[in-house]
């Protein structure tokens, strides 16, 4: 096997040290019955051309974003990601390199950790940002936990402007937390919450969207105002970190913790996973945060270097005590985030954000105009809701039949609820004038 | 006369000089210092060429954002040179044996990249029409074959995104089952190994349960009388690392599983070290309900300088009513996600919620299997003796060197304690700080915490014996030197690395999370 | 000095008339290693014999400061939270943690004096 150095003679000189006759000798601690005499019912080894020829069949049987005109967001967006970001994370000193737990030889890790640290908590206009999540939605839950310690309270309200599968997410871990939740129903864009009357005295956190699930921008500051004024804090999510660079940041609107996911920026879409949870909150609260942190200090010779820090409310020292279970971040796809955004800088950020805007603005536009469809969205970044004069799970369908992926249904994540005619669709640098033709043309042709 | 140079070139190596030298830019030849990108910044410079969208009107509805963010200006070469000098700082499983316990830092295969970039795997968005995606979720569901037949389960939770993630998805799928079965209220104890990860009592103290731990003997395994003592109606659960965080598999594991049953709870399985076992030996066969398995220890999937991960969840007959969504079905119209509360009511199924948005973590699903369809069922049961040779074969060889605080044959991993220091004035600390000046990253240290300074080493098997070999020696070296008074080697190590040791007091005390521009010079008086 | 007792968990607590001074030992100190980070209870806050008063860290480790008396916090050191290093400097003087107006003295009386202390102290090696 091709991954495995032992010969045969390197096994029978090993044991001979080992004195031990067999390797099954060195199983010997397994109860009897439970060693398996012969091999499990799966597929003998194969080569590398076989394999790559079985994974690549089944790649095929996929149509990939960018082999179509291509609108799917709610949560996961596709951006170019340039060149050398995936170049430079197949490094192998950064691939196959540990949590960075030896800082004499890790600081290629920990340096990129508080360079990423500094980037999230300047777009998000906070103090200070963890070396990430798993991703945007277990970083909503550790956020809502994160508030109940700050708060010593046990409640949380969730705006309906949150998209739908975060909010599973946080309710499940409330249900098993113990904790309550009060869920707002979904808010379509033009139809404001009254969130504030939510608000009370045992609220520990209002959890808003923005842009929300729907697309609508959303006004945080008096969200703020209402739940500082009953003690409570302000976790502000931001599922497309792109918009960051248009958008007044939550931290300037008086958000306590933002959550953000950071796929947009340096990682693609696969199929929802590995993501990058973006997660920045005040000074005073840096000691109830979870997850891994990175700070700056000095070696034995004075000069500067990086460690991971604060590791006293981690699992590892705390155990039960905790703040959190989490044990990992998302080291790779932080890198990834971390030298994209060095590459897009002040300038390459914000004109990345306009592009998309102006992108979204221009689809809204087209689509406006085909008979049937109306645009739900007074404020949006990259992405819009519109009403179709039918199911727009079946219009999705048709126009992939037309070859466009047009977005995402309602009723996909919120099936049941009487949102069965609305159709989330998002629109990036990657779509091009004639994509977005293409798209108002195909719609035309299905309605 | 011979040897004329008439260039002036020396051609002898001159005698002599330190090592130490300084230079004048900090940097010892490949060993480069390197800036903040934000201390690179260069107003002016991009890495990248977007044109300005021709004028259009903005929509959006007055949050337009002010003023400067802060972000660097650097060009594209200077970005790839930034990140190629600070990865050069790092220790990897590429360029050396990492012998860290408990971690499993085996070989990367690179196929594993690759596919992991074909555009139909690494370029699908997760809610695309799933018609679209039938070769991903046929994917997926071939993982989970994989998964259940490896462990022996009939069920299995894909979407947990790290090994922790999957205790949380395993103990959830336990609570929710007492809470079906009106026993929840009753259940309010789980019971822990004093010799467990710490992600287990945290894991059960998040979902509100009281840890209590169960003393180990002095064999290194769970001490079964005091465990059943402990056993009650009120015990939800046992969470135990098998093999253990000793190294060691867990003789009694059948009688603790039956014990664990018969008291009307559940058992859940670390399977943190699941490397020492796969192929060889079935958890489902051992009694367990539930078993978290890391994709990026056992399956090989990168490290990646602490994740992404991936914590599939195996469920025995008893839990897989409760396993979470997503999950795939095959129907007659081809593959399909159930993804919410209603598409399970009418698949039949009672999951428990959902652990994250999407389905989990697609680009280590298609790596892991790559690396199971590469090794098959007769290589991953040599992957797991081989891993266990490998370890033997350093506990045999330096059982005499270090201290061993148990009796072999251990399984994946080998633990020694700090006894063999005794009186050196070198302690594990120390021991392991010097192997990085000899090239090497260190083993795991201080865990397990029932054995006292220790050194918990897991060779995996994608080590040669020369490299085990040389690393052997490397110890047996170092335990020398430390013994006959060679404290220094120690004490200040490591001398040689890109850094030194790090004031970790001064990090902690005030901490500087992120860069901040230097403040504006005042202007010349 | 009688009016010093020591516990098993190595608090130790002072008293004078009805207010106890609480702090960790020099022991401790020392088997904590640097001290980075000090949180102290609310002043006002009533706490049981028993319960955690504070917490105490070390770049590796966090512990629990239980409190062996029971009573309401009047006073905390705020000295040691703005200058951790306080606590390894003078454990048992400037370094204590919380003043307590004692609600049950008997608790006090139950406690190792400083010879049992030391004593407990040396069994541990």
């Amino acid at each position: 096997m091709r991954y495995l150095p032992l010969t045969e003679t390197d096994r029978s000189e090993m044991l001979g040290v080992i004195g031990a006759k067999s390797v099954d000798e060195l199983f010997r601690d397994v109860p009897e019955r439970a060693r398996l005499a012969g091999l499990v019912d799966l597929p003998r080894r194969q080569g590398e051309m076989e394999v790559d020829r079985a994974l690549s069949k089944m790649a095929a049987r996929n149509v990939s974003a960018g082999s179509v005109p291509f609108f799917v967001g709610a949560g996961a967006y596709r951006h170019h990601v340039p060149a050398s970001v995936d170049h430079l994370i197949q490094r192998s000193e950064f691939l196959t390199s540990y949590t960075p737990y030896q800082p004499e030889i890790t600081q290629g890790t920990l340096q990129y950790l508080f360079e990423f640290q500094t980037q999230v908590a300047m777009i998000t206009g906070m103090d200070v940002a963890n070396a990430s999540m798993y991703d945007g939605s277990t970083g909503c839950g550790e956020a809502v936990l994160m508030a109940h310690r700050v708060t010593k309270r046990k409640k949380a309200v969730l705006s309906g402007t949150l998209h739908p599968q975060y909010a599973e997410v946080v309710k499940n871990l409330s249900d098993f937390a113990d904790y309550e939740l009060d869920v707002m129903p979904p808010a379509l864009p033009g139809r404001p919450e009254d969130i504030a009357a939510h608000i009370a005295d045992d609220t520990s956190c209002v959890v808003v969207q923005s842009p929300g699930f729907f697309g609508e921008l959303v006004d945080l500051r008096p969200i703020a105002e209402a739940a500082h004024a009953k003690g409570a804090l302000l976790i502000a999510v931001v599922p497309e970190i792109v918009s960051l660079g248009a958008v007044t940041p939550p931290g300037d609107m008086g958000a306590d913790i933002v959550v953000g996911e950071g796929q947009s920026i340096g990682n693609g879409l696969n199929f929802g996973g590995p993501y990058v949870g973006l997660f920045a909150t005040r000074q005073k609260f840096v000691r109830q945060m979870p997850g891994r942190l990175c700070g700056e200090t000095v070696d034995a010779d004075g000069k500067r270097g990086f460690v991971l820090t604060l590791s006293t409310r981690e699992q590892h020292i705390r155990r039960e005590k905790a703040t959190s279970n989490i044990c990992t971040n998302s080291g790779l796809c932080c890198l990834a985030f971390t030298i994209h955004m060095s590459l897009l800088g002040e300038e390459g950020y914000k004109r990345l954000a306009r592009i998309n805007h102006a992108a979204a603005v221009d689809l809204a536009e087209r689509l406006s105009k085909v008979p049937g469809v109306e645009i739900l969205n007074r404020a949006f970044f990259n992405e819009f809701t519109m009403r179709l004069p039918g199911s727009a799970a079946d219009v999705v369908d048709a126009l992939a039949d037309k070859g466009v992926l047009g977005g995402v249904p309602v009723s996909r994540l919120l099936p049941g609820a009487g949102f069965d005619d609305l159709l989330i669709v998002a629109s990036t640098e990657v779509n091009t004038d004639a994509d977005r033709a293409a798209f108002a043309a195909a719609l035309v042709e299905v309605l | 006369m011979s040897g004329m140079n008439k260039q002036g070139r020396p051609t002898s190596i001159a005698v002599g000089g330190s090592a130490a030298r300084e230079t004048f830019t900090g940097n010892r030849a490949l060993q480069l210092e390197e800036a903040l990108v934000f201390e690179l910044d260069n107003p002016g410079a991009c890495g990248v060429d977007l044109d300005e969208p021709t004028p259009f009107t903005a929509r959006l509805g007055g949050f337009e954002r002010q003023g400067r963010i802060g972000l660097p200006s650097v060009s594209e070469p200077e970005i790839v040179r930034h990140y190629v000098r600070l990865s050069a700082k790092n220790y990897s499983i590429d360029a050396g044996l990492y012998p860290l316990g408990s971690c499993t830092m085996k070989h990367n295969p690179r196929l594993n990249e690759k596919m992991a970039r074909l555009p139909g795997i690494g370029d699908i968005h997760p809610l695309q029409p799933m018609k679209t995606v039938q070769g991903a979720l046929e994917l997926m569901d071939t993982l989970a074959h994989w998964l259940k037949e490896l462990t022996g389960m009939p069920a299995v939770a894909l979407s947990p995104k790290a090994g922790a993630h999957g205790e949380l998805c395993g103990m959830m799928a336990i609570r929710a089952a007492l809470i079906a079965r009106g026993e929840d209220e009753a259940r309010s104890r789980v019971l822990v190994p004093e010799s467990a990860h710490g992600t287990n009592p945290a894991t059960a103290a998040l979902l509100g349960y009281k840890v209590e731990s169960i003393p180990v003997t002095t064999e290194g395994r769970v001490d079964l009388a005091a465990f059943k003592a402990t056993l009650g109606p009120d015990v939800a659960a046992i969470m135990l690392t098998n093999p253990n965080t000793c190294g060691l598999f867990e003789r009694d594991i059948i009688d603790i599983a039956d014990a664990v049953h018969e008291a009307g709870a559940y058992f859940y399985c670390d399977g943190a070290n699941f490397n020492a076992i796969v192929g060889r030996v079935r958890p489902g066969d051992l009694g367990i309900d539930a078993m978290h398995i890391n994709l990026h220890k056992t399956f090989s999937t990168p490290h990646g300088g602490g994740g992404p991960g991936a914590g599939p969840v195996v469920f025995s007959a008893a839990l897989a009513p409760f396993a979470p969504r997503p999950y795939v079905v095959h129907g007659a119209d081809g593959f399909r996600l159930v993804e919410t509360a209603e598409d399970a009511k009418a698949d039949g199924t009672t999951p428990f919620g959902r652990m994250t948005a999407f389905h989990g973590q697609m680009g280590m699903f298609v790596r892991a299997l790559a690396y199971m369809m590469s090794h098959g069922s007769d290589g991953l049961r040599q992957v797991a003796e081989d891993a266990v040779l490998n370890a033997n074969y350093v506990l045999a060889s330096l059982k005499d060197d270090l201290s061993a605080p148990f009796e072999g044959p251990c399984m994946h991993e080998a633990l020694f304690d700090d006894r063999f220091l005794k009186g050196t004035g070198v302690e594990t600390l120390d021991f392991a700080k010097a192997m990085i000046d000899e090239g090497y990253h260190p083993m795991t240290m201080y865990f397990p915490l029932v054995v006292h300074g220790a050194l918990l080493i897991e060779p995996t098997e994608t080590e040669s014996k020369q490299a085990v070999d040389l690393f052997i020696a490397t110890l047996k070296d170092l335990a020398r030197a430390a013994k006959s008074n060679d404290k220094e080697r120690f004490t200040g190590a490591p001398y040689l690395s890109p850094r030194r040791r790090l004031d970790e007091t001064a990090a902690a005390r005030s901490p500087v999370l992120r860069w901040a521009p230097p403040a504006p010079k005042q202007a010349a008086e | 000095m009688s009016d010093i007792r020591f516990t098993d968990q190595h608090e130790w607590v002072r008293v004078d008339g009805d207010i106890a001074t609480i702090g960790i030992t020099d022991y401790a100190q020392e088997q904590l290693g640097d001290v980075v980070y000090v949180e102290l209870p609310e002043i006002g806050k009533t706490i049981e014999a028993g319960d955690e008063a504070a917490v105490v860290e070390s770049v590796k480790a966090a512990s629990e400061v239980y409190t062996p008396v029971s009573g309401e916090v009047i006073d905390v050191n705020s000295d040691i939270e703005a200058t951790p290093a306080g606590v390894n400097e003078d454990a048992m003087g400037d370094g204590w943690f919380v003043k307590l107006r004692m609600s049950d003295p008997a608790e006090f009386e139950k406690l190792m004096d400083e010879n049992a202390y030391k004593e407990f102290v040396e069994g541990l090696h």
